[in-house]
């Protein structure tokens, strides 16, 4: 960094101690990361760390530009402290969950309410902002659907067809998971980190064995480094693909829907050979992966994966080429730049409103310290650019995997692992097939986690599906979500 | 009236829940599944019929009597409409009216049962559905008018009848102009790709499926089997257009319009399979060019 700054930086997968980290009086560390964020940094969590008289805020933000991280933390306090969101809106969910988790209250932040409880009620029962008119209708959507998908509950305030505001209420399936990692690691934390969100197995495991690793100083082997950047891109291949198809099936495109249902069964299958799961479960564990890839499964691998993107690709051609496909996805739900920065979008979307962050370019961490995938990024912001995106990482993971398969690193999959270190901070980014998943823990002075924060893409992303539908026909509301297409259950934790 | 006029009815009643069948199956075929049973349709609603409906204790009385009396108005259609040459059980003067009326009536009564569940999404599909047939009602009755200038009995049964191959050597542009506006209409009224999407399961998106969705058991069947009559009565109408050929006995007057039935749900198949929905904003511009298209038959059929 070449201004000084009041944080503490630190890379991404490393560990400092809680006390050495910069402690300054609420209102200072608000006014400090305002500070940070105005000057290009982005905000990955913000979470709470129960102390008496109440609690600590602790900061985590990351100059993507210049490959690092920063933390700092508040002194303890009880009652409320000027309000982050007011300057910059993408702290918005996290000073409610703080205050809904902690009771710390943040003046002027402009929609306090609860982010996954009520009191002791329905999530959804807050109040919701209305617009007034005589014109207006209200739609209340969810959490009970006509589908079979998650459950959320969707509130818009209409004008006909047109949607001027959307309220997005969650919290159906919060399980309490991070109140049940704190104490840990428990026998049963490996498999709560595994399903955080079910479909990003892969990638909430290795963020999770990334923070062990780095609380006990040591590092996974390469070969198990490979292999986990192995894993994550079949994970990022086989949902894009089904996320493709399912954008076909939103819009009633059948040839691509069809077919990307069965190619998304390949590329599980595929992940399915490394490790005898189709979601990856069992393969990531903290010290290295529980099995290996021996050249002849390699081999196998690449024999399989050559077809399934050869089919991807012929899928995706046919989308692209049907105009009624395009005439669709184009200047539908646009997120502008500017919005996306503002409200700190990451992942998939966020490169679809051409904001170039990517954690494995810019923090890399484990495997892609050695090899890297070019940035996928299309400026348009709209469903049309969420697809491409999407294609544009379908090849560049598949091209990743042919390469990468070749050039195996030596023997050695699992290393033992220390305890973890007391009294100590880390921080983990991986870069999910949604964007990136940020998990920080604190450990006791028995090297136990005090506090262990989860940060799913979903829960930076869901307020950008909100704007994306602002002026929006109603009706086009489940391409929308679709084209983003973020978790339910990793936002409600 | 000859005994043959109960044939196109009778006909209609049994083989209508196959066209949703074979739709399906084309669908299936062209997305390289194998799908589901042709019959599915029937199991569908003899299961539907042996199962209790559930009446949200807001809906009146209206709720209850929409499927039903809308069942019984498009059976009544049947009454009128054409079929491969027969004669109709009722034909009458001016019945292509009467026929217009008796869907739109179907149309009320399914509003009416979906905006009773106060539910606001089938608010919204109501509001959707009357929009969009609004605007084909007018291509439906062009389309009508040119077969009738055309042929000259003002009957619908007897205007069919009487439209011969000839006609289309006389004037096939104007024809197949009428064909290509009931055709769209065909496919709009009978929430069919691009403007409805019967496979959705998403609310905010659907037209017909969200007046339904508060609809169970036999009242559902009902609705079900009611659409696949709906479908059947206009899809005649389009095979009769089409397809004028009667070659004389009943019989083989009935295979050949049993198999312009046939082609045209492959046709609706091939249609759903290969193209994408239309953004809602953009039906209403679909069909407005059905109109136009009625209008420039009826143009050239009056120069």
């Amino acid at each position: 960094m070449s201004t000084p700054s009041s944080f503490q930086f630190l890379p991404n997968g490393s560990s400092l101690p809680w006390a050495g980290i910069p402690e300054f009086p609420a209102a200072d560390l608000v006014q400090a990361t305002a500070a940070e964020l105005g000057r290009g940094a982005r905000l990955c969590a913000w979470f709470g760390v129960p102390e008496p008289p109440g609690a600590r805020l602790a900061a985590v933000i990351a100059f993507d530009a210049d490959n690092t991280l920063a933390v700092a933390r508040s002194a303890p306090f009880s009652g409320s402290y000027p309000s982050l969101t007011a300057t910059h809106p993408q702290a918005h969910l996290f000073e409610r969950e703080v205050w809904e988790q902690h009771g710390l209250q943040p003046e002027g932040h402009p929609w306090l309410k609860p982010v996954r409880r009520g009191t002791g009620q329905a999530p959804a029962s807050g109040e919701f902002f209305r617009v007034d008119g005589r014109e207006i209708h209200e739609v209340a959507v969810g959490p009970v659907h006509a589908g079979i998908i998650e459950p959320g509950h969707f509130r818009f305030q209409c004008n006909g067809e047109e949607v001027l505001h959307l309220e997005i209420a969650l919290g159906y399936q919060h399980r309490g998971l991070e109140e049940a990692l704190a104490g840990g690691p428990h026998p049963a934390t490996l498999s709560q980190a595994e399903a955080i969100a079910g479909d990003t197995t892969i990638g909430h495991a290795t963020c999770h064995a990334m923070i062990l690793e780095a609380l006990a100083g040591a590092e996974a082997p390469l070969r198990a480094q490979w292999l986990r950047a192995l894993a994550l891109e079949l994970e990022r291949l086989a949902n894009h693909t089904g996320d493709l198809g399912a954008l076909a099936g939103d819009v009633a495109f059948l040839p691509t829907a069809a077919a990307c249902g069965k190619i998304r069964g390949d590329f599980l299958n595929l992940t399915a050979l490394i490790c005898g799961n189709r979601f990856g479960r069992g393969l990531v564990h903290p010290g290295g992966c529980r099995h290996d890839l021996e050249p002849a499964r390699a081999a196998a691998l690449l024999e399989k994966l050559r077809p399934a993107l050869r089919d991807v690709e012929e899928a995706i051609a046919w989308l692209w080429d049907a105009s009624s496909v395009r005439s669709r996805f184009e200047d539908t739900g646009t997120v502008f730049t500017e919005q996306a920065g503002a409200v700190g979008l990451v992942g998939v979307a966020g490169r679809a409103s051409g904001l170039v962050r990517d954690v494995r370019f810019d923090h890399p961490a484990g495997w892609h310290r050695f090899a890297q995938i070019p940035v996928a990024v299309w400026p348009g912001g709209d469903v049309f650019a969420r697809a491409k995106v999407r294609c544009l990482e379908i090849q560049r993971s598949g091209a990743y995997l042919e390469e990468q398969l070749a050039a195996p690193p030596e023997e050695g999959i699992r290393a033992g692992l220390e305890p973890a270190a007391p009294g100590t901070l880390a921080v983990a980014l991986v870069e999910g097939w949604r964007g990136e998943i940020c998990h920080a823990a604190l450990t006791d002075g028995a090297g136990r986690f005090r506090r262990y924060k989860i940060s799913d893409p979903s829960f930076h992303n869901w307020t950008g599906l909100a704007l994306a539908l602002r002026g929006q026909a109603i009706s086009d509301f489940p391409l929308c979500n679709k084209s983003f297409n973020l978790s339910y259950c990793g936002f409600d934790l | 009236m000859s005994w043959t006029a109960l044939i196109p009815p009778l006909l209609a009643l049994g083989f209508a829940p196959l066209l949703p069948g074979i739709i399906n199956r084309t669908k299936a075929k062209c997305a390289g599944r194998d799908g589901p049973p042709l019959r599915q349709a029937y199991f569908d609603l003899w299961k539907l019929l042996h199962k209790g409906a559930v009446y949200s204790p807001t809906a009146s009385w209206v709720f209850r009597a929409g499927p039903v009396l809308g069942l019984a108005a498009v059976i009544t259609a049947l009454a009128v409409a054409p079929w491969g040459g027969f004669p109709a059980l009722a034909g009458f003067r001016g019945d292509w009216v009467f026929l217009a009326c008796l869907l739109g009536l179907r149309r009320f009564l399914a509003v009416l049962a979906a905006l009773d569940t106060g539910s606001s999404c089938a608010g919204m599909g109501a509001s959707r559905a009357i929009h969009f047939s609004a605007l084909a009602e007018p291509a439906l009755f062009l389309a009508l008018a040119v077969v009738a200038r055309k042929t000259g009995p003002y009957s619908l049964a007897e205007m069919f009848a009487s439209l011969s191959p000839w006609h289309w050597v006389q004037s096939g542009s104007a024809l197949a102009l009428a064909a290509g506006a009931l055709f769209i209409v065909c496919l709009a009224d009978n929430s069919r790709l691009p403007v409805d999407d019967p496979d959705t399961q998403r609310e905010p998106a659907m037209i017909h499926e969200a007046m339904v969705l508060d609809h169970g058991g036999p009242d559902l069947a009902f609705l079900f089997y009611g659409a696949a009559l709906k479908l059947w009565v206009l899809g005649s109408v389009l095979v009769s257009l089409v397809f004028p050929v009667h070659p004389g006995p009943w019989w083989a007057d009935a295979l050949l319009a049993l198999g312009g039935m046939l082609a045209l749900a492959v046709v609706i198949g091939v249609v759903e399979s290969v193209m994408a929905r239309l953004r809602m904003l953009m039906v209403p511009q679909l069909l407005v060019g059905a109109t136009a298209l009625g209008v420039l038959a009826l143009l050239l059929i009056a120069r």
